[in-house]
């Protein structure tokens, strides 16, 4: 399944992420689980793509899977990962961590700020990175880190602190900074925010931008956070149960949604603009990826499932140029035909 | 239950006021033999406020904000250091233990973390009934199903004959939080405090809880005091909002006002910085420097003037006090008709 990237290429810039059909399980005493599952999809240069997904749904697997930083009982059963042309699927730990870990793709990943080691101070352990993973002299080392924390806003006195020292935000920062120690073309943030306040929060959104500016370098944004995705990312990819349901230009899903899932999602997510209005939830929660639904996985908790959503799982389709979609009923839906099989919304 | 017999809609049913709780920090060996001054963190500076029938007030703020701590000491988890908060005429932080007895059924608690806050070992009848025992609400277990019934009912777990002996792990986290709504509402409560009951859901499931909580206040006019660090949610949700900073209340009123038109600088900030679900809306904006300092050693003067764009001298000398700018809508900045002004022409322009 090569579908889309013709139609992505034809974009602005060079395609530095190529997804194609990449699926990995893993396996425990209960069984397979079946985290990401045939996922296809590409980040160009400087471009942001954000993955918006609840809680289970594979998102950091996803990530996991293209950094080849996976727990030993996970297996990749298909696809390629398409690092600026190279697939990094076949290729060794050693390889991996040669060729591509850091210098191609770099990860901050969840609770990040939590990953610097207290005993160490901040600068060194930046030029730490920098040493392990390119030939240059110790100076040099933690010249280019001083340069790497005035670029996230950090004093670059501060690189003699060590971790106590610094609030939770510029532990964040400092993470961000060595994660682009070796120029990477591509970034990829696992909720990036999480456990910050709103103010730092937005401070680290703005860097974000700012660096993707400065330097060019894509970054891939994994989010459970609509909102936080929508203020970033050129495309957007709506995950569900392993799966894309959704995958397109923000601005498409986000104004004219067309998979249930997403619609369901934007009308329970609050927006601070608009007048006092009644959320609505999606009943039931995502499936045990143990045992997902047979079919279309969203089918459990979908206003509009009937027969054939059970025995056929959709698959993604391009409905307009360059917005996808995983639904059997998608038109429908959008024209107002589809009938409701399922009461959602409000349980007032 | 109204002691001045005045009309229920404006009745007071939580009266909290300067309400302080300071933390003493443990001082090293050292420090103890040189006989140095305990610090102490300033988690809650002289909070006032009140809790109406059938209201839904919301406390709001960053971490280290002092939010929690309001909620612990009303409960009396923690003993406030000063400050009373009165309920049904009684200070709950002078009643004695066998007053304090009778009123807890009747002010109740929903915990943040349904994974942390139901027993895993205990049935959901068990869980939700417990309460009924312990207060001898009910004279049978007969009695007790049915009240018990009743209020997963009222909580939307249905049937709730066929979840009476699940254990907590056969529920989702939506259906937790809900059993531990239950449980607080199966004693007839007058309020319900409630500590962000849904930041640890995933967003497709917030709403079931939160409409939860709304059914409940409009079908009994059980009051509801939520803390909740999400603005956008509370504006959808709450009546009443009072934004804390620092173990202060910096503004207060209507929450559709305060989140719509902030008076507050810091309230100013927090808006701004909360992205919107639409990628050709408004860009977010940082309108605050730095990050919350802290309260072990609060800024003298206005707490939030170093990290305010509309700072001056007075803000580090005087501390401005909670006044009424416009009806029903409080602040406490010496400058806030400016940071209005500012912030509405900013908005404007955006």
């Amino acid at each position: 399944m090569t579908l889309g990237l013709s139609t992505k290429t034809g974009r602005l810039g060079e395609t530095v992420l190529e997804v194609d059909d990449l699926t990995m399980h893993y396996t425990t005493s209960a069984g397979e689980v079946k985290a990401v599952d045939g996922l296809t999809f590409s980040v160009r240069k400087g471009e942001v793509l954000g993955i918006v997904g609840e809680s289970g749904c594979g998102k950091s697997s996803l990530a996991l899977t293209i950094m080849k930083l996976l727990p030993s009982n996970a297996k990749i059963i298909s696809g390629r990962v398409m690092v600026k042309g190279v697939d990094v699927v076949p290729m060794s730990d050693s390889e991996m961590r040669r060729k591509v870990r850091w210098s191609q793709v770099a990860m901050i990943p969840q609770g990040a700020m939590n990953s610097l080691n207290p005993i160490f101070k901040i600068g060194d352990q930046i030029a730490e990175a920098i040493l392990a993973h390119s030939p240059t002299s110790r100076g040099e080392a933690h010249r280019k880190a001083a340069e790497l924390l005035s670029l996230v806003g950090i004093d670059p006195s501060r690189a003699n602190n060590y971790p106590h020292e610094f609030s939770g935000g510029m532990k964040q920062r400092a993470m961000i900074a060595m994660s682009l120690a070796l120029d990477p073309t591509l970034l990829i943030a696992d909720e990036p925010t999480t456990a910050l306040d709103v103010i730092v929060q937005a401070g680290i959104v703005k860097l974000l931008l700012d660096v993707r500016q400065k330097l060019g370098v894509a970054i891939m944004l994994i989010s459970h956070d609509l909102a936080l995705v929508a203020q970033m990312s050129e495309d957007v990819a709506i995950m569900y149960a392993g799966e894309f349901a959704e995958y397109g230009n923000s601005r498409e899903v986000y104004h004219s949604p067309l998979h249930p899932y997403t619609i369901g999602l934007l009308h329970a997510f609050a927006d601070i603009r608009k007048p006092k209005e009644k959320l609505a939830s999606i009943p039931g929660s995502p499936p045990d990826l143990l045992t997902p639904p047979s079919g279309c996985r969203f089918r459990t908790r979908c206003a509009y499932a009937q027969d054939l959503c059970a025995s056929r799982d959709p698959k993604l389709e391009e409905a307009f140029p360059g917005h996808f979609v995983a639904c059997h009923y998608w038109k429908d839906i959008k024209e107002g035909r589809a009938p409701r099989t399922r009461s959602w919304g409000s349980t007032r | 239950m109204s002691q001045d017999g005045g009309e229920a809609r404006d009745e007071v049913v939580l009266d909290v006021q300067h309400l302080v709780k300071f933390f003493p920090v443990r001082r090293s060996f050292s420090e103890t033999l040189r006989g140095a001054k305990a610090d102490v963190v300033h988690a809650v500076d002289d909070i006032s406020f009140k809790v109406m029938r059938g209201k839904i007030m919301g406390l709001a703020g960053e971490s280290g904000s002092g939010k929690t701590t309001v909620l612990r000491a009303i409960l009396m988890l923690t003993e406030p250091s000063s400050g009373s908060v009165y309920f049904d005429g009684v200070d709950v932080t002078k009643a004695r233990k066998g007053e304090m007895k009778k009123l807890r059924p009747r002010l109740q608690v929903v915990f943040q973390d349904p994974y942390e806050s139901v027993n895993p070992r205990m049935t959901v009848f068990d869980i939700v009934s417990e309460g009924l025992f312990i207060n001898n609400l009910v004279s049978s277990r007969a009695e007790a199903e049915e009240k018990v019934i009743k209020a997963l009912r009222d909580v939307q777990i249905i049937p709730p004959e066929e979840y009476l002996y699940r254990y907590p792990h056969e529920l989702s986290g939506g259906q937790r939080q809900r059993v531990a709504i239950a449980r607080a509402l199966v004693l007839d409560p007058e309020i319900i405090l409630a500590d962000e009951p849904v930041s640890m859901l995933d967003v497709s499931i917030r709403a079931e809880v939160l409409n939860v909580l709304l059914a409940i206040r409009e079908k009994r006019g059980i009051s509801i005091l939520m803390v909740t660090h999400d603005l956008a949610l509370s504006k959808d949700v709450v009546d009443d909002l009072a934004i804390l900073y620092l173990g202060k209340i910096v503004e207060t009123g209507p929450a559709e006002q305060v989140v719509g038109t902030p008076y507050h600088p810091y309230t100013q900030a927090l808006v701004a910085a909360v992205p919107v679900p639409d990628p050709g809306g408004p860009q977010i904006k940082v309108l605050a420097s730095g990050e919350i300092p802290t309260n072990i050693s609060p800024p003298s003067g206005c707490r939030f003037h170093t990290r305010c764009r509309f700072a001056k001298q007075i803000c580090t000398d005087v501390e401005p006090p909670l006044t009424a700018a416009t009806p029903g809508h409080q602040v406490a900045c010496h400058f806030w008709d400016l940071a209005r002004q500012t912030y509405l022409s900013e908005s404007d322009a955006r």
